[in-house]
């Protein structure tokens, strides 16, 4: 089953995907343009991976992590499919990320990787966006660069894990504007998705509504206002979102400050 | 998004309790008041007063920041922290006013981060300084507990984000209630003992500038917890022994470490 949170007709509603469009908890039928696509699922804890895939890591200079090199993220960063994320004016490389999403389900606390999957609900695609202006090396990569407002795009469906047969063997690619910018697999992943969440509850407890942003595969390139980012994952999602600039969200001058 | 502002003594959750409480209390006492009865906070079995997200700033202290020395120029920094830089203590690690911390078996000493937490009342969205504090619903106290760790380059996620780590409460004071918050003691005991003493005047970015910066990129909603610092040279504690973190007219926040074995469950069966 794939699974949307949407608002229409003046309230938020569960629905599933039915032919082209949705259909609401309540019955009613939708098109998927005449509703606001919310994230698919409520987040708990927002954990997300760095340099999970040994060329991105190389694209960026870094060599691959002997331990998973992870991050947390608050709710406001997430925004769900056909929304919109801000470039502000000052930033000179934004860049996306598209990512598979592993939502879990039942709490897991120090699980072997054979049972790992046992604890997923399912699964859904980010676009896990970075400013690298902001970069600094303190706990990086810095809330600053990682957890903006609107900044990672989410859905549009959670699917059920059990149809998903092989999530470490998904085609992932990004275009922009329709042109292909970005391509994987998540076959390539350093820390595969069992490894991440067995080392991951080894120390800490994960529960229902934790989702891990499992890393972005190489190919990231810079976009500007007016960009529509299309990040799909093979038998997940394709998910839609659009940049725009500072005065789209009420503020001018440099650095996007109205103060 | 319910706003939080309208506290009028202080908001008690205790277990049990279907919801929160606004009662009176005394935080140089201990004390709550409970119906006509006057209750010591250590009698009581509490909840984290907070549901939020809560947020931390690393190096906010003066002193925190001074220690490092040279090495902020040096790699892998290369540069002191321009904008603050923030840490998340996801919900695994809240936890309440006399609940044990779970001492990890690979880490038998841990790091006690004093620290006081600004309760969010009103959504704060691109605030300015001059307005922050009227997104404040109030203010408690925090022991953000880590893996002592020297590190400061990577999130320092295995370190500081395991179970119960984030000691929070015993409750949160009404902002009213608290006429400065940027001249408040912080005082840590380990077994009683004075171990570390600071006090928020001492903060780089004070309460407002912190939140002004932070809400340029970042919503902060309604019961999230911005924690402002952890003053230089945290105290550490082993199992067995207890700790208590005091912030000056917010309350004093308490808990005993003890052995993550015996808290697993089924480990007492």
């Amino acid at each position: 089953m794939r699974r949307a949170r949407v608002a229409c007709s003046g309230g938020v509603h569960e629905a599933v995907a039915d032919g082209e469009g949705l259909r609401l908890a309540d019955g009613r039928r939708v098109r998927e343009d005449e509703v606001v696509w919310l994230p698919p699922f409520t987040p708990r804890t927002i954990i997300a991976l760095g340099l999970n895939y040994a060329e991105h890591a190389k694209e960026l200079a870094f060599g691959a992590q002997a331990e998973p090199l992870v991050f947390l993220k608050g709710p406001n960063a997430l925004v769900g499919h056909r929304g919109v994320t801000r470039r502000p004016a000052d930033a000179t490389f934004m860049h996306y990320e598209c990512e598979l999403a592993v939502v879990i389900g039942k709490p897991a606390r120090r699980v072997a990787r054979a049972r790992a999957y046992d604890h997923v609900a399912g699964y859904t695609v980010a676009n896990d966006y970075a400013i690298r202006d902001y970069l600094e090396n303190w706990y990086r990569p810095n809330l600053r660069v990682k957890n903006r407002d609107g900044c990672t795009a989410i859905g549009p469906w959670l699917v059920d894990r059990d149809d998903v047969p092989d999530p470490m063997r998904l085609a992932l690619r990004t275009t922009v504007n329709g042109k292909v910018k970005q391509q994987g697999n998540t076959r390539d992943m350093v820390h595969d998705i069992p490894t991440l969440i067995a080392w991951l509850s080894g120390f800490m407890t994960l529960g229902a509504g934790d989702v891990i942003l499992t890393g972005t595969p190489e190919g990231v390139a810079d976009v500007k206002p007016g960009d529509e980012v299309v990040a799909e994952i093979e038998g997940i999602g394709r998910l839609l979102n659009t940049i725009a600039d500072d005065a789209a969200f009420g503020r001018a001058g440099p650095g996007g400050s109205a103060a | 998004m319910t706003p939080l502002s309208a506290i009028a003594d202080a908001l008690v959750r205790l277990r049990g309790m279907p919801q929160p409480a606004d009662v009176p209390v005394d935080p140089a006492a201990g004390t709550v008041v409970l119906g006509a009865r006057r209750v010591a906070a250590g009698a009581l079995d509490w909840e984290p007063p907070v549901a939020g997200t809560v947020y931390g700033a690393l190096l906010n202290f003066r002193g925190a920041l001074a220690a490092l020395g040279d090495a902020v120029h040096a790699p892998p920094y290369k540069a002191p922290p321009r904008a603050p830089v923030l840490y998340i203590k996801p919900a695994n690690t809240l936890t309440a006013h006399g609940a044990p911390i779970p001492v990890p078996e690979d880490a038998p000493e841990l790091e006690m981060g004093a620290t006081l937490g600004v309760v969010i009342g009103r959504t704060a969205c691109r605030v300015e300084a001059r307005e922050a504090l009227a997104h404040v619903a109030g203010y408690t106290v925090a022991n953000d507990v880590s893996v002592p760790h020297a590190d400061y380059y990577r999130p320092s996620v295995p370190s500081k984000c395991r179970d119960g780590f984030c000691p929070i409460g015993p409750w949160v004071v009404a902002a009213s209630r608290v006429a400065d918050p940027g001249a408040l003691a912080i005082r840590v005991y380990v077994d009683g003992e004075l171990r570390q003493a600071n006090t928020t005047a001492n903060l780089i970015r004070p309460i407002a500038r912190l939140i002004a910066d932070v809400t340029e990129f970042m919503t902060l909603s309604p019961g999230d917890v911005l924690l402002v610092g952890v003053p230089e040279g945290a105290p550490r504690a082993r199992a067995g022994q207890r700790v208590a973190v005091e912030v000056e007219g917010v309350g004093r926040l308490e808990n005993p470490l003890v052995p993550e074995r015996e808290l697993l469950p089924g480990a007492r069966a």
